[in-house]
């Protein structure tokens, strides 16, 4: 069994609303980028291993947001202690994918410590994450989907993943001021559809007109 | 980061700043959001009362580059945050405040206990290194930082806060002596 990364980065594709913020880094950043470009894909954040923790800066100060952050294995690594904090936090709204290469790919592909033996799985369930799953199958990771992103989050999904079809590495495009405005832009230009509105068409046609009525009286 | 063994030097005759107004001036500024790793200075005159104080939601961090991030990333919708740490810690996270704060141009506000510092004299002439150094290095860093010492050095707090909002960049509190709680 092996499960490409951007393979499966295309099977969450259809499971991202357009209120969802997506974090990304590194290689899933650019692939992501590449296959699902999109006004809330938050891609600045600045240190390796600090996605977790501006996904949960997000995820807290969006409440009405569902919050993905496309991990890597070694990102996380930097910043295990995140996991802690995510749980901890009390966000529902935070799904964490860990694209689980056991390599610090964009750095020469060496090995992680502990390529062979890390669980990521069991790390986010110690810490204390509402649910944990590994996929290494692109069917299981389809038909797992639903159920993950219908549980409340915390939710970490860990993604054995080989690299699959490598998109261009834009450094230049991930720390711009533009990428940061457009972000900023669209995270401020509407209020987002309610979720517990997003998986019922009838229920989500209601709320873009209450918020659309409501924008209109505001301006 | 915490240093283990240290601990805070006892107040000699010189008057410290009230914990409960820094909290108030915090609020004034629109924070409501704390983000936190435990630092000795600050414990029982800020973190304490602000982790009982219902209009503000404190969140615990593990390590202080967490909060960095944290803060940078809730000011994308104008929340409003401050992290609190001791100098160690913030001396871990420069690299996550150069990226974000500065290279990034995002609102970080930190509020920084230092730890083994002398209430009695300047930070600049601090027998401590690790106090020492700090203003030093933030300015090598060009990062825009203030000393609460007096009772009235926290008048400028909501000023400066507003301040790094508007201009979107870092601001650093130095705590300098321990706040009372009262």
């Amino acid at each position: 069994m092996t499960l490409r990364r951007d393979d499966a980065l295309k099977a969450l594709i259809p499971h991202v609303s357009d209120d969802d913020v997506v974090v990304a880094v590194y290689q899933s950043c650019f692939d992501w980028l590449a296959l699902n470009p999109r006004d809330l894909n938050y891609v600045a954040v600045g240190a390796m291993g600090q996605a977790s923790s501006h996904a949960l800066g997000l995820a807290l100060a969006n409440p009405d947001r569902r919050v993905f952050v496309l991990d890597g294995d070694g990102s996380l690594l930097m910043n295990l202690g995140s996991l802690v904090t995510i749980a901890n936090a009390g966000v529902s709204n935070l799904y964490h994918f860990l694209g689980a290469n056991r390599v610090y790919e964009v750095n020469g592909a060496h090995p992680l410590p502990g390529a062979d033996v890390v669980d990521f799985e069991a790390m986010a369930r110690a810490a204390g994450y509402a649910g944990a799953r590994s996929f290494s199958d692109l069917n299981q990771l389809r038909e797992g989907l639903p159920e993950v992103l219908s549980a409340p989050g915390p939710q970490m999904s860990v993604l054995e993943i080989v690299p699959g079809q490598a998109y261009p590495r834009n450094y230049d495009y991930i720390h711009s001021a533009a990428a940061r405005e457009s972000f900023r832009k669209a995270l401020n230009a509407r209020r987002p559809t309610p979720l517990l509105c997003r998986e019922n068409p009838a229920l989500r046609r209601t709320a873009a007109y209450f918020w659309t009525r409501t924008e209109r009286r505001e301006n | 980061m915490s240093t283990p063994g240290l601990t805070l030097p006892q107040a000699t005759n010189v008057a410290h700043p009230s914990g409960a107004r820094i909290i108030a001036l915090i609020k004034q500024a629109g924070v409501r959001e704390i983000v936190a790793v435990p630092d000795i200075v600050t414990s029982d005159g800020l973190l304490w009362p602000i982790s009982r104080d219902p209009e503000l939601r404190l969140t615990r961090v593990c390590k202080e580059d967490e909060g960095v991030s944290i803060c940078g990333a809730m000011s994308y919708n104008d929340t409003r945050a401050i992290l609190m740490m001791q100098q160690t810690g913030m001396m871990d996270s420069l690299n996550a405040i150069r990226a974000i704060g500065v290279d990034y141009k995002l609102p970080v506000v930190m509020m920084v206990g230092l730890q083994g510092k002398d209430p009695s004299v300047h930070p600049d002439r601090s027998d401590a290194y690790g106090v020492r150094i700090i203003r030093p290095v933030l300015d090598a860093m060009e990062l825009s930082h203030s000393l609460i010492e007096e009772p009235d050095d926290v008048d400028h707090i909501p000023d400066a806060i507003s301040a790094a909002y508007a201009a979107s960049r870092p601001h650093i509190f130095l705590i300098g002596r321990a706040p009372e709680a009262l």
